[in-house]
């Protein structure tokens, strides 16, 4: 056990993982000699060699689809796309074959292969490298989305992710990859899959995230209790499946709820938990839901992202003023 | 003006054949460096073109009675799609179909009554038995091409010698994915077999509107990879262009294309009506050149057939088409189960509620009913 960052908890997964099962194979751009981007598979090309820490020519469609096909031909593909921004490219090959392809053949071929994707803002990158598009993923039946929001999440959901015999998009904070620093032991351990983490328990409030999101509205809840305000916080973990239960337990107890997203207001994976909590617990609600996202428009150029991604500021002022009509 | 030359200058290679529509060898002696299929072989291919050739006759009549769905028929191009499939060995190699490939498929060991399910709306009918090595039918025009790729790369990682063989259109071959896909196959040197059928029509396109590429199997070049053109509606000439494709994948020396030229003399499915854009005279010409009847006149020369025996196999191919099509009709459809089952290995525990929500829901329905 020792404190590290989340892309050396990542890291160490992957090679824990290749390590084990031969059968573990990464694919991507820049993954090899580089070691990728932002460093998530440094040194695995050379302790496990060309053929299975795989360079791929720069196109996002086949990328995902051989990887479909190398799981096809029975090994366990961990297939890196660079941004999240980039899968529109790939976005027919996941759409439609990767989460479909089991209930097509009919149970013929599992799929068992891990899109690993960083996602979302803050980092003042070029356009196209920091959008939250995790909506689409969870809207497409078949597919598993998860989001890990510490270090020790993301080496123990990864693990679980590259176990399981279902395709799962597995997203990464890339402005948590360094930022975020935690316990992490060195041994192999999984995360049980679609369970809800609660990072601070309360009594007034539920805030609900995930991702880089969590972290940030953690941040804000501490501000919350200097001003009296007990809020109880969720970090989702996992969109699919996504733990209804934790949930409805959380806001039956507080009565009150934040959804806090990086992604724009209109149908954002934030609405369905709202649509949710109303199924689940009506009649628990003392106050309407908020919903604490980014504006309906394009992610903008990093001059001006501080006033689209949500942050703790505008989360401590909404909560605040929610309690004020809703004491 | 320019020196610059992007192409090759000289004319585009012929279609390679090797038997002319009488039935005689287009060379004295074939010099291609390999055996012909040999007289017993040609004959069991010769069953899977008859025996589509029927089945497509009978699910057209029956999708006019409402008895079948929409579905694309193989007629026309029997011998690209049976000549091709013979080349594989169905225990090692695998095959990712578009949809108008029902004879590879069967030769592969999907069964028939399972394609007849499908097109009856049975989802069952998709289920493809362990043993054979196949993808589902694909709709999606291309996408199962990289699919193929990471199939014959990732045999190549694991030490077979199997290969991948995929089927696409003239006009899947506009598809982003088949550039993707050549490109990748050429870096992997995967054992890759792409399979083009030049049919001349997505749905009413012809092919000079897919691309002004004087040929499509020409494209290899840019890929790094080897590329040859075939007369499609000859069995002996695709058997024999595949046969060799498929010995270099497993040796090692990666991808082929193959360009298959051949033409759907029928519509594009069961709900299109070529008569508002195929040339009348051009498709009665291609219909004289009907492969099936080009390798029985083969046959016939060679003293191996005669009109009691194409009788006796329609015969036995009838048969075998009305017990799939009774077989399939037989199978009860599913009930709300089938929404659900396969979708994950593990479902999530809202699929298991809803699984149970729609399973009630059923019988509420029925009852309402009064069924």
């Amino acid at each position: 056990m020792s404190e590290k960052t989340m892309i050396e908890a990542i890291r160490e997964c992957l090679r824990q993982e290749m390590e084990a099962d031969e059968r573990v194979i990464i694919i991507g751009e820049d993954v090899g000699r580089l070691g990728g981007v932002f460093r998530a598979t440094d040194g695995l090309q050379q302790q496990f060699g060309p053929s299975r820490v795989v360079d791929m020519p720069l196109a996002e469609g086949v990328i995902i689809g051989s990887g479909i096909g190398l799981a096809i031909s029975g090994l366990r593909p961990v297939v890196e796309l660079q941004f999240l921004g980039f899968g529109h490219q790939a976005f027919h090959q996941i759409g439609q074959q990767v989460a479909r392809l089991r209930f097509r053949s009919q149970g013929r071929h599992s799929l068992p292969m891990v899109i690993r994707s960083p996602f979302g803002g803050g980092v003042r990158t070029p356009e196209l490298h920091s959008d939250a598009f995790e909506a689409y993923y969870a809207h497409t039946p078949g597919l598993k989305v998860m989001a890990p929001a510490s270090a020790y999440d993301a080496k123990g959901m990864l693990t679980q992710a590259i176990a399981s015999d279902d395709p799962i998009l597995f997203l990464e904070p890339l402005k948590g990859y360094r930022l975020v620093k935690d316990e992490v032991p060195d041994e192999r351990y999984e995360v049980p899959e679609g369970k809800l983490r609660i990072l601070r328990e309360g009594s007034d409030i539920t805030l609900i995230a995930w991702s880089a999101a969590a972290v940030m509205v953690n941040k804000a809840a501490e501000e919350l209790a200097a001003l009296g305000i007990d809020a109880e916080v969720l970090d989702l973990r996992s969109l699919v499946p996504l733990d209804v239960e934790g949930i409805a337990q959380s806001v039956s107890k507080t009565g009150r709820v934040a959804v806090i997203q990086e992604a724009p207001f209109t149908g954002g994976f934030g609405s369905e938990i709202i649509a949710t909590i109303q199924e689940e617990c009506f009649y628990d609600l003392q106050a309407p839901i908020l919903r604490i996202t980014a504006p309906d428009t394009p992610y903008p150029l990093g001059g001006v992202e501080d006033l689209y991604v949500p942050d703790s500021d505008r989360v401590v002022a909404e909560v605040t003023a929610l309690m004020r009509v809703s004491p | 003006m320019s020196d610059y030359r992007f192409i090759p200058s000289k004319q585009p290679v012929a279609p390679f054949s090797l038997l002319n529509q009488d039935g005689t060898l287009t060379l004295a002696s074939p010099d291609t460096g390999h055996e012909l299929m040999d007289f017993a072989t040609i004959k069991a291919a010769l069953r899977f073109m008859v025996l589509t050739r029927v089945f497509d006759e009978k699910a057209t009549a029956m999708q006019r009675q409402g008895r079948f769905g929409t579905f694309s028929s193989v007629r026309g191009q029997e011998a690209a799609v049976v000549g091709s499939s013979f080349a594989l060995d169905p225990a090692r190699d695998w095959i990712a179909p578009q949809y108008r490939e029902l004879p590879a498929l069967l030769r592969h060991g999907y069964p028939l009554k399972h394609f007849a399910m499908y097109f009856m709306g049975n989802p069952r009918g998709g289920a493809i038995p362990n043993n054979v090595n196949m993808l589902p039918l694909q709709i999606s025009l291309a996408a199962q091409v990289p699919q193929a790729v990471g199939i014959g790369w990732g045999l190549k990682l694991q030490g077979s010698d199997g290969v991948a063989i995929t089927y696409f259109g003239d006009g899947a071959s506009s598809e982003g994915d088949i550039h993707e896909s050549l490109n990748l196959a050429g870096i992997m040197k995967a054992p890759v077999i792409f399979f083009l059928q030049n049919n001349g029509w997505a749905i009413s396109t012809p092919r000079e509107i897919q691309t002004a590429a004087r040929s499509l199997a020409e494209r290899a070049l840019g890929y790094g990879i080897h590329g040859v053109t075939v007369d499609g509606n000859d069995l002996l000439a695709v058997n024999q262009v595949t046969t060799q494709a498929v010995a270099r994948a497993r040796a090692g020396e990666g991808p082929t294309l193959i360009e298959a030229i051949t033409y759907r003399t029928g519509p594009h499915n069961t709900a299109d009506d070529p008569t508002r854009y195929v040339d009348e005279a051009k498709l009665a010409e291609w219909i004289t050149r009907d492969p099936i009847e080009r390798i029985e006149n083969y046959l016939k020369l060679q003293g191996q057939w005669d009109e009691a025996a194409a009788a006796v196999l329609r015969e036995e191919c009838a048969v075998e088409v009305d017990a799939a099509m009774e077989q399939a009709r037989a199978e009860a459809a599913p009930g709300s189960e089938a929404l659900f089952d396969f979708v994950f290995a593990e479902p999530p525990s809202r699929m298991i509620a809803q699984r149970s929500q729609w399973a009630e829901r059923s019988q509420w329905t029925s009852r309402e009913a009064g069924v």
